[in-house]
C-alpha cells in the first residue's frame, strides 16, 4: 500500500512525520493554550493572545463536579470553535480510543490531546500515535511515563498536575520530577542507560537520547491547575516551555482579564515586575481543592499507565 | 569587532529553535522584548508562532514602530511563517496587523490545518544558493501576488516560500527547524 502524501509534499511516514508534528509543537512554545467550550470563549482566548484553544464540553473542574463518564466533545461544538478562530484548535480524546482519536483526526483538529481528564477507555493500552497524521500530547507524571508516551508518537509532553483543581502543587511536582530525572539521567555513564530504561519502563533509544541530550525530544508543557498569571510564571520557571490553563480562565471572575494577564506573565516569566503587573485587577481567582481533601480515586492524575 | 548580534522577537513562538539556528553561523543570538533590546543588533529576527498572539503582544509592548524604524534604517530582517505574515503588505483570512515590509500578500494557513502540514524540497530553478534546500511547512502561509521589488528566492510546487525585497527576507517555511542553515547565513551577509 501506498504513504499518503499531499501531492507536493514527501511521505507522510517516519522521522519526517514526525518532525512535522513536534514542529507544531515547536510554534506553541512561549505561549498558553486555553480550555474553551464555546465559540465565543474561543473568540475572546484567541483575542486574549492565547496561542491555541482546547476545546471541550465541560471544564475539568465542571467534569469533577458533574462526574458520570467524560468523553470526547460533541463534534458540532468543536466545529464552531474552528470556524471561528485561526489559531490551532486542539480536543481530547479518552486514553486508549483511537476510533475517537481518529474522528478527531479526520475533523482536522490541530492537536490531540489522549487526557486522563476524560474517562479512560482502555486500562492498558494508551493509543498507538505514530500512524496518525495529527499530532498528540500526553500528560506525564515522570519521565518515564513521558517517554512511554514519546515511544507511542506523542510529539509534546505535558505534566498532568490535577486538572479542575485550580491547585498548582501537582503540576509543579510532576515538573521537578520530569526535569530531576532528565538531570539525573544525563549525568549517567553510557553503560547505565539500560537499567536506567528498565527502572523507567522506557524505549532505550528514547532514555539514550535523553542521557544525550539532556532534553526531552518533544517539547514539555505544563498543564494541570494553573490559575493565576503567578502559577504561569512559576510553571515556566521552573522548565515548562509553555502553560495549558483550563478551568483557570473561565471559572474566575473575569474571564478575559485573567486570560490577558496569564499570556502577558507567560511571556514576561523572567520578570518578576512584569508578572506583577499582570497580577493587578483581576479579581477573583477559580477556586481551588485542598488535594488533601480529595480521594485517590478522584485523582485524575492516577489514570494512564 | 566581535561576533554579530541578531535579535529575536521573543514574545512567543520557536525562539530557541533560532537562537540555535543563529549560533550555527557564528553570530550571538539576543531577546528581543523591548526597544532598547534592538541597539547594536545587526540583524533581526522575527520566529514561527502564532500571528495573533504575537501582534497582541507587540500591541502591548509598543514595538511597531521601533521595529519598522529599525527596517527603515537599513537593518535586515527575516520572518518565517508567522514572521512572514508581520512583514507582508496585506493579509487575508484572519487578516492581522502587519509591519508592511515586503509588497505581497499574506495568505493564513493557506495549505489548511496541522493535518495538511508538509515538507518538501525547494522547486529547481530558484536563486542556485538555496537549490536542494528541503523547507518544512507548519500550518503555513502563502505569499501571493508579489509586487515588482519583490524577488522571489524559492518556490515549492509553484508558490513562493522565500522572498526578498531590500533587506528583509520571508519564508514561510522554518529554516531554522531543519539544520540546513543557508537562510540564517543569508541574513547575516545582508547585515554586512
Amino acid at each position: 500500500m501506498q504513504d499518503q502524501n499531499n501531492g507536493n509534499g514527501e511521505a507522510r511516514t517516519g522521522a519526517q512525520a514526525f518532525e512535522i508534528k513536534v514542529g507544531l509543537a515547536e510554534m506553541l512554545k512561549g505561549g498558553v493554550i486555553m480550555d474553551v467550550t464555546t465559540p465565543d470563549q474561543a473568540k475572546l482566548a484567541e483575542d486574549s493572545g492565547a496561542a491555541a484553544v482546547m476545546a471541550l464540553e465541560r471544564v475539568p473542574s465542571d467534569i469533577r463536579k458533574d462526574g458520570g463518564v467524560a468523553r470526547m466533545c460533541a463534534i458540532e461544538i468543536i466545529e464552531g470553535i474552528q470556524r471561528s478562530v485561526s489559531i490551532p484548535v486542539m480536543a481530547k480524546v479518552r486514553i486508549g480510543h483511537f476510533s475517537e482519536a481518529q474522528v478527531l483526526e479526520s475533523l482536522g483538529v490541530d492537536f490531540i490531546d489522549e487526557s486522563e481528564v476524560l474517562t479512560p477507555a482502555d486500562d492498558a493500552h494508551h493509543i498507538d500515535k505514530a500512524p496518525f497524521r495529527s499530532p498528540f500530547v500526553c500528560g506525564a507524571r515522570d519521565l518515564g511515563e513521558a517517554l512511554r508516551r514519546i515511544g507511542e508518537g506523542a510529539a509534546m509532553i505535558r505534566t498532568k498536575g490535577e486538572a479542575g483543581s485550580g491547585n498548582i502543587v501537582e503540576a509543579v511536582r510532576h515538573l521537578r520530577q520530569v526535569i530531576g530525572d532528565i538531570r539525573t539521567l544525563a549525568a549517567a555513564r553510557g553503560d547505565e542507560i539500560f537499567a536506567r530504561a528498565k527502572e523507567l519502563r522506557a524505549p532505550v533509544d528514547l532514555v539514550r537520547y535523553v542521557a544525550e541530550h539532556g532534553a526531552l525530544p518533544v517539547p514539555n508543557f505544563a498543564a494541570g491547575g494553573i490559575a493565576t498569571p503567578a502559577d504561569a510564571a512559576l510553571c515556566m520557571s521552573l522548565g515548562a516551555e509553555a502553560v495549558f490553563v483550563g478551568s483557570g480562565i473561565f471559572k474566575s471572575e473575569d474571564p478575559a482579564a485573567r486570560a490577558r494577564s496569564v499570556v502577558h506573565a507567560t511571556t514576561h516569566w523572567r520578570e518578576p515586575g512584569e508578572v506583577l503587573n499582570a497580577s493587578r485587577g483581576l479579581g477573583a481567582a477559580m477556586e481551588g481543592i485542598e488535594l488533601e481533601t480529595l480521594a485517590e480515586s478522584e485523582r485524575l492524575a492516577n489514570r494512564g499507565w | 569587532m566581535g561576533s554579530p548580534r541578531v535579535g529575536i522577537l521573543a514574545i512567543q513562538g520557536d525562539v530557541e529553535a533560532h537562537a540555535a539556528a543563529v549560533r550555527g553561523v557564528g553570530a550571538i543570538p539576543v531577546r528581543v522584548l523591548r526597544e532598547k533590546d534592538l541597539d547594536g543588533l545587526a540583524a533581526l529576527i522575527l520566529p514561527g508562532g502564532e500571528s495573533t498572539t504575537i501582534t497582541k503582544g507587540m500591541d502591548r509592548l509598543g514595538l511597531w514602530q521601533p521595529l519598522a524604524e529599525f527596517a527603515n534604517g537599513g537593518r535586515p530582517i527575516l520572518g518565517t511563517c508567522a514572521g512572514a505574515i508581520l512583514m507582508a503588505r496585506e493579509v487575508e483570512h484572519h487578516p492581522v496587523q502587519t509591519l508592511s515590509l515586503i509588497d505581497v500578500t499574506a495568505r493564513r494557513n493557506a495549505y489548511g490545518t496541522q493535518v495538511d502540514s508538509f515538507a518538501a524540497q525547494v522547486d529547481p530553478g530558484g536563486a542556485d544558493r538555496l537549490s536542494g534546500f528541503r523547507c518544512v511547512f507548519i500550518r503555513a502561509p502563502q505569499l501571493r501576488r508579489p509586487g515588482p521589488e519583490v524577488e522571489v528566492l524559492a518556490r515549492v510546487a509553484g508558490e513562493a516560500v522565500l522572498v526578498q525585497q531590500g533587506r528583509c527576507l520571508a519564508a514561510t517555511f522554518h529554516p531554522e527547524l531543519s539544520e540546513d542553515r543557508r537562510v540564517h547565513r543569508l541574513l547575516l551577509e545582508l547585515a554586512d
